[in-house]
């Protein structure tokens, strides 16, 4: 069962990368703000024409 | 803060658009072609590129690499730019990534019907295909992650933290699952066999549904639902949490899907676990794509691109319902080998995956050539034929499974098979195959009508080719070291970098050095009466893998007594280690073989029947779905690879003895002989180099070797 013990050190190792980039995110700020991310993302720069639609 | 003026390139994301709708098209007319062949066996059209075997790899590989594929860099290309206020890193590269995704495309459709597979399921590209998948895939992470170091905003948005981790995690997944050694331009065995390979392979498919077809999705669907509906997201938080929770429990989930199989029980037992676990995450995001709509329910009323993400999201909170359910073993039980399963990854497929990139393309494409969609009714006629064709498909084939588990696990108050014959439980659930291909047809007549309706928008307006847009640079970072700066704190700055590179370059070197060493030391046989294929049978062997006839015949006889009374004695874990790959299946459309040769067996057949069958099934077996195979009977084996096949085995621990490579042939023709002169009793005459004599060997080699152990 070789196998599935070289799967398991392959997934942890993954999961310790995960582990790694989210103790990044956290360092780095990512997650201090936890709401406006979500509002930014829907104000774009928008083509004139699209802009004249919503008007 | 100097405020910078940049371009979006829109081009890139018309061309991955593009070839999303072409090759949908494409991957469901292949669909709905095999569809009709199950119903209908004439539709193999006694050509064998066509045959069901080959079709069906061709299929799955389309929608899942061409359709979604294309569909996630789209949304990749559109969306990374916007949250990132930034042009991809490289134009160049770019075009890389679509040209040669593209062309690994047409490589596919065009060896697969030819029979070159690796023969496990999704998995089925050849080696050289794999390796420049392999290349393309890394063309594709270095110009997203060049794209997020270059970004003009500091906040790395959830979308984006979806698309990182399925570029990292396919990129481990496909490697470690296609290590295999090559004796042809386009043929290799996989480096482990059996139940080894059983396991990496679900391990890889398992997680190919969870970071191809889920991952990148997500992020579509944090990105493209919001914008069209023009309100942020139910809960940021939430996203951020059910992201990190997902990634790390998907990875465990594999073993799931060889449940009460030649497996270990606390590997089932792990997979098992993780799977229920998953719902959580899963709902996570069902949950906060539609809330995300509180409030705007009026609107999805009149768009119909809102209609699509709701249907879609709910496909998928619907299907990661079924997922963990299905995962449990009292219920795996008895959904495994039926088209469950297949109901199952077409409500994925078509719900979540079609949808959410129908939504994005209907809502991208006005945009993209600056002008209005051309026709919201047609739009809105395509998501309810789309919708209804959906339910068509899955709803019959829910209905097959059941009735035909039901029979086949049904006893006589005798203590006898209620069943017998397999052929029944099928003709009993054809109705039901009618259906479903309706329920494809009408998917793919609503496909149709988006590909008009998209051709008629692009034509009304012009490509913005390069769409202006600005932004504050953000506090330049230089990547070189600063005067004064120590070097580790140089390297602590750039760590993310550092760290991303080196765990791709350390995980892919130690894989590609470790793993096959290992295998090759594991494959010792625990059943001393398990002996290694003979030249013939190997060939055989072969044959049923180019055919493709795992995705319709199981061998793996679960420890059940209506398996067992069906089939023969369990299958054990053991007498698969000279399996280069495993051929478990994982649907049984026809009865398992793992028992074919036993003589005196439940399904033990004669020579002359097997020589028979094959010329046309439907003479033994009137109202059989199985394709005739009459180039078997017409076309050689190819005798010069013999060798190179033997040699590669013993590269992989199968132990021929030394020199066998050069007296296969020999060995082949003795066997081969043999095998024919018994036909010739039956008045069959054929000679002793044909493929069908090497499949009739390799067919009733099937689940011998254990019965010797017993004498």
């Amino acid at each position: 069962m070789y196998a599935i013990f070289v799967l398991i050190i392959i997934s942890l190792l993954v999961a310790i990368g995960f582990l790694i980039a989210f103790i990044w995110a956290v360092k780095n700020n990512q997650y201090e703000d936890d709401y406006t991310p979500s509002v930014r993302i829907l104000f774009d720069n928008e083509t004139k024409e699209s802009q004249e639609e919503k008007k | 803060m100097e405020q910078q003026t940049f371009y979006y390139d829109n081009k890139i994301v018309r061309m991955f658009g593009g070839v999303t709708i072409l090759w949908g098209v494409v991957g469901v007319l292949v669909g709905l072609l095999i569809a009709l062949q199950l119903a209908f066996p004439v539709m193999n059209f006694n050509l064998p590129w066509l045959t069901f075997g080959r079709l069906r790899p061709l299929h799955t590989n389309a929608i899942i690499f061409a359709f979604v594929g294309n569909g996630i860099f789209t949304a990749v290309y559109y969306s990374m730019q916007r949250l990132l206020k930034t042009r991809m890193f490289s134009d160049l590269l770019g075009r890389i990534h679509f040209w040669g995704w593209q062309l690994i495309i047409v490589a596919a459709a065009i060896t697969l019907p030819l029979g070159y597979t690796q023969g496990k399921e999704y998995a089925e590209l050849s080696w050289p295909i794999d390796i420049a998948v392999t290349l393309v895939w890394v063309v594709f992470g270095v110009n997203m992650l060049g794209t997020v170091a270059r970004r003009r905003v500091q906040h790395i948005y959830v979308a984006i933290w979806f698309y990182i981790s399925t570029f990292i995690t396919i990129a481990v997944l496909w490697i470690v699952n296609n290590l295999s050694i090559p004796f042809g331009w386009f043929e290799s065995y996989s480096v482990y066999a059996g139940v080894q390979d059983a396991l990496v392979q679900w391990w890889y498919g398992h997680n190919a549904v969870a970071f191809f077809l889920t991952t990148p999705m997500l992020g579509l669907m944090y990105y493209f639902l919001p914008k069209a509906a023009n309100r942020p997201v139910y809960s940021y938080k939430l996203s951020i949490i059910h992201f990190w929770a997902l990634i790390f429990l998907y990875i465990w989930a594999g073993p799931h899907h060889l449940l009460y199989q030649a497996l270990p029980a606390w590997a089932q037992s792990m997979g098992v676990v993780f799977s229920v676990m998953l719902l959580m995450p899963s709902w996570g995001g069902m949950v906060n794509g539609l809330l995300t709509l509180r409030g705007a329910w009026d609107r999805v009323r009149d768009s119909a691109v809102l209609k699509f993400y709701v249907v879609g999201v709910t496909a998928y909170g619907m299907s990661t319902f079924e997922g963990p359910m299905l995962s449990l073993k009292s219920v795996n039980a008895i959904s495994h080998f039926t088209d469950w399963t297949i109901a199952h990854v077409h409500i994925g497929a078509m719900g979540w995956n079609g949808f959410m990139i129908f939504g994005m393309i209907y809502w991208l494409w006005p945009r993209l050539f600056n002008t209005k969609l051309k026709s919201e009714g047609l739009a809105n006629t395509h998501f309810w034929i789309g919708t209804l064709g959906m339910i068509l498909y899955a709803v019959p084939l829910y209905w097959a499974a059941i009735t035909q588990v039901l029979m086949w696990n049904e006893f006589t108050a005798e203590g006898l098979l209620a069943y017998p014959n397999f052929m029944e439980t099928v003709t009993q659930i054809l109705p039901m195959y009618y259906l479903r291909a309706l329920g494809g047809l009408l998917y793919l007549i609503g496909f149709l009508i988006f590909v008009y309706n998209m051709i008629a928008t692009a034509r009304s307006g012009k490509l913005v080719a390069e769409e202006e847009a600005s932004a504050p640079a953000l506090t330049p970072m230089p990547s070189k070291r600063q005067p004064g700066e120590t070097p580790h704190r140089w390297v602590e700055r750039r760590w993310v970098a550092f760290s991303i590179w080196a765990f791709v370059a350390i995980i892919i070197g130690t894989l590609i050095e470790i793993v096959p060493g290992l295998m090759v030391k594991s494959n010792v046989p625990t059943i001393k009466s398990v002996m290694p294929y003979t030249p013939l049978e190997l060939a055989g062997r072969d044959i049923y893998v180019r055919e493709g006839c795992y995705t319709c015949h199981s061998q793996q006889i679960r420890p059940f007594r209506a398996e067992t009374e069906r089939y023969g004695e369990y299958s054990k874990a053991g007498e698969f280690v000279y399996d280069h790959p495993y051929q478990w299946g994982s649907r049984r459309m026809g009865p398992d073989l793992a028992r074919e040769g036993v003589v005196g067996g439940p399904i033990y057949k004669s020579n002359a029947w097997h020589y028979k069958h094959m010329l046309k099934p439907q003479d033994l077996v009137p109202t059989s779905l199985m394709p005739a195979y009459p180039w078997l009977i017409s076309d050689q084996i190819d005798l010069e690879i013999m060798p190179a096949k033997i040699r590669a085995m013993q590269t992989l621990g199968v132990p021929y003895a030394e020199g066998f490579d050069e007296l296969a042939v020999a060995d082949m023709a003795k066997q081969g002989q043999a095998l024919a002169d018994d036909l010739k009793k039956s008045n069959i005459d054929v000679a002793a180099d044909r493929e069908i004599i090497a499949m009739i060997a390799y067919m009733q080699r099937l689940g011998v070797d254990i019965t010797k152990e017993k004498k």
